[in-house]
């Protein structure tokens, strides 16, 4: 056994580019991204942030069943899909809505599953995007397995899988990061370490010095990032796409972000944090300081603000749109697609349902 | 092995850049007709599965340079190389769960679960990803995969070695859960399974993997279809998997008692093939279902419950079942005084109200 190249230790403290103040902080390692990329960045930023308003006012009117949230958590959603290239593929949880939409998913397709009327809504192959996933963890391996398929069909696919600070201490995280690093896979494990599990505190998932510390003993590196600044994320997870595309394999991204609402809308907060500890975090925002930093470099007017709003107005406007009409859905949809083919054994409840909605329908 | 032709094997070097190719670019197996036994013939399977289609995937816990504990997968990754057989880490999820992957990116994996037991960390990945994907997609995702799991005792096995967990898999739908139960269906069973769209759970009985019997390789089988696999009038032996055979001994032995025994070999324990199996027992008016497994919440309970909804009126007595204990299975020394064995199926037949 050789011993631990130390070089895949997270450093630290996590790598920033732009700090809380929107002052741009030089980095030996990384360089801050292109103007146009910011700007990019920011307007993705701006959607995101409105698309997470939006569908917590749709819960609260009864239009969506649930919403987990990624308010404060945008930087994180939009840099993970604006590190992938097309052809990439991303795996995302149940919190990752903003990014499954910055893949170019519809916003009411993402949101079919938190509506309640199917468990996904978009085509996964039409825009690398695997359906969202509620087991925590096990959607890590299924992009792991996924990067082996690629690397086998001799495909240049990067795999980015999302997961939050509590599924990195179920089983399947570990069994993926095992398997990525052993066969050497293009795979970037994406920890948004938004500092809770429901109600239960980080310092109970892990003794660890940081999560991106496991990495190491995977043998692959780990890195941790501050997860509300967009620059600092689009170079660490870039970095980590690109050694991956290059065939070195998996790397592990900490983002250290912060969860600003409640795991759900039927979540109560109040019951396991301060409302101290939630206000320091709004000093941090992910939009502020990248707009701050846009401003000062003139790298964003008010022109440019104005369309940027107007553009999100008219994504929520689209989506309120969308989810107050009732969809026809039709409940023998329910035996479609079990199997690729209906088999005998189901065509008698497929026949009964079909009965009773004849029978409902005649007697409305 | 060696009666294979060798075919090109583009995934064979694992250093080699090319990717795997769509099917229909490989060769065609050699077809053969020839005695051998049921581990044989999932090799067999196994080989030209590999051979025909690009895309087929073996992998699991030593299934590479060892074969499998069982030696289905001998000689594969000699014949077919290093990127289409392997060994993985000792992770069933972690197995199960790139599967999941990999078939979501185009190619059909074939994994191995070392034993019945084994398998159930993979359980989360397979009730709720494996089974549920194609469903949850609309079918644009499917999952052509096949989880091979040796099953079922009678190897005096020790503990968590000799589990029938054919239940659980059952009561999932999504899933189709096949077993063999002679060398030829282990072949043709195999072989539909690897070329279905949905995935298939592959339950291996254990203590048939010796056992011979001619396989033909260009028989093909459907994977919806139970069999009739012994003619009779007076009363429908049902079973599946290691059971057929008791089945079919205790049919010998009526037989020679003057009563004519039917049996069915279920195959495919779901989706169920309910046709089958009604129209049998309607033509005898009297059925015992038979497996090894605990019978409580059973597929054989699934079984009587069907026979009884569809040929009630037909039925001079009630269905009976033989099955396992409903404790967990037993210990080497014990394991005869466990297992469903002839003696109990013929007591089962004695008492469906013969008078008259
Ligand atoms: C295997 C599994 N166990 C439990 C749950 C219930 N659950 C849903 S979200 C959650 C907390 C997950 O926390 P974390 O991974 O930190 O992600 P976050 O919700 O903070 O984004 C739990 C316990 C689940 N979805 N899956």
């Amino acid at each position: 056994m050789s011993t631990p190249d130390t070089s895949l230790l997270p450093r630290d403290t996590p790598v920033q580019l732009i700090d809380e103040h929107g002052t741009a902080t030089p980095d030996p390692d990384y360089a801050l991204p292109s103007a146009e990329r910011l700007q990019q960045a920011y307007a993705s930023l701006v959607n995101g942030r409105r698309i997470n308003d939006q569908c917590n006012a749709l819960v609260r009117q009864g239009r969506l069943a649930v919403y987990p949230s990624s308010n404060g958590q945008e930087a994180c959603q939009v840099a993970a899909a604006l590190a992938l290239a097309e052809g990439d593929w991303l795996f995302p949880t149940y919190r990752d809505s903003v990014s499954v939409i910055a893949r170019g998913v519809a916003p009411e397709d993402a949101m079919v599953l938190l509506r309640g009327d199917w468990h996904s809504g978009y085509n996964p192959h039409a825009f690398g995007v695997a359906p969202q996933s509620t087991p925590l963890a096990t959607q890590l391996l299924h992009a792991v397995g996924f990067a082996h398929a690629a690397m086998l069909r001799g495909e240049p696919t990067v795999v980015l899988a999302m997961c939050g600070d509590g599924a990195t201490s179920e089983g399947d995280f570990h069994e993926a990061m095992n398997f990525a690093a052993v066969f050497k896979l293009p795979v970037v494990f994406f920890v948004q370490n938004n500092e809770f599990a429901i109600s239960v505190p980080l310092s109970r998932q892990t003794a660890a010095p940081s999560l991106a510390h496991k990495a190491i003993g995977y043998g692959m590196p780990g890195r941790r990032v501050d997860g509300n600044d967009v620059a600092a994320l689009l170079a660490v997870l870039q970095e980590a796409v690109d050694r991956g595309r290059r065939g070195d394999g998996p790397t592990l991204v900490e983002a250290h972000t912060y969860r600003m609402l409640a795991h759900t809308n039927a979540d109560d907060d109040t019951r396991y944090r301060e409302r101290d500890e939630v206000q320091a975090w709004v000093a941090r925002d992910p939009l502020s300081r990248v707009r701050t930093y846009l401003r000062a470099e003139e790298l964003l007017d008010d022109a440019a603000e104005a369309a940027m709003t107007e553009e999100a107005e008219g994504i929520a406007a689209e989506l309120r749109a969308a989810m107050n009409a009732d969809p026809e859905l039709d409940p023998q949809e329910l035996f479609a697609h079990v199997f690729a083919e209906r088999p005998a054994s189901l065509e008698a409840q497929w026949e009964l349902l079909h009965d009773e909605i004849e029978r409902t329908e005649a007697g409305a | 092995m060696d009666r294979h032709p060798r075919t090109e094997t583009r995934g064979g070097d694992a250093a080699a850049g090319s990717g795997i190719d769509a099917p229909g670019t490989a060769s065609t197996a050699e077809h053969v007709v020839e005695t051998m036994t049921m581990a044989a013939a999932l090799n067999r399977a196994l080989a030209d599965a590999l051979a025909e289609d690009e895309r087929v995937l073996v992998f699991g816990e030593d299934v590479g340079a060892l074969g499998g504990v069982f030696r289905i997968t001998d000689g594969l990754t000699a014949r077919f190389g290093e990127r289409r057989c392997f060994d993985t880490p000792l992770a069933e999820s972690g197995i199960v769960g790139t599967a999941v992957g990999m078939a979501m990116n185009g190619l059909i994996p074939v994994v191995e679960m070392q034993f019945d037991a084994f398998a159930l960390p993979a359980f989360e990945q397979v009730v709720s990803h494996v089974a549920k994907l194609g469903n949850r997609t609309r079918g644009d995702v499917r999952m052509p995969m096949v989880i091979r799991i040796p099953f079922g005792g009678g190897i005096g096995g020790v503990e968590h070695h000799c589990d029938s967990s054919e239940a659980y898999y059952a009561h999932t739908p999504g899933l189709t859960v096949v077993s063999p139960s002679n060398p030829q269906d282990a072949y043709s069973l195999l072989r539909a399974a690897i070329a279905s769209p949905d995935p298939v759970i592959f339950m291996e009985p254990k203590k048939l993997y010796w056992s011979k019997g001619v396989v033909d390789t260009s028989i093909t089988a459907d994977l919806r279809r139970a069999s009739v696999v012994r003619e009779g009038s007076d009363v429908t032996l049902i079973s599946y998997g290691p059971s057929v055979a008791v089945a079919l001994e205790a049919a010998e032995a009526l037989a020679a008692e003057g009563r004519s025994a039917q049996v069915v070999d279920v195959r495919t324990l779901t989706p169920f093939d309910d046709e089958t199996v009604s129209n049998a027992v309607r033509g005898t008016g009297r059925a015992v279902v038979i497996a090894e497994a605990p019978g409580f919440a059973s597929v054989a309970s699934e079984i009587q419950a069907r026979v009884f909804e569809q040929c009630f009126e037909v039925l001079e007595a009630p269905v009976r079942r033989v099955t396992g204990f409903d404790t967990p299975f037993a210990s080497p020394k014990f394991e005869h005084w466990y297992l469903p064995d002839v003696d109990r199926v013929l007591d089962a037949v004695d008492s469906l109200h013969w008078e008259g």
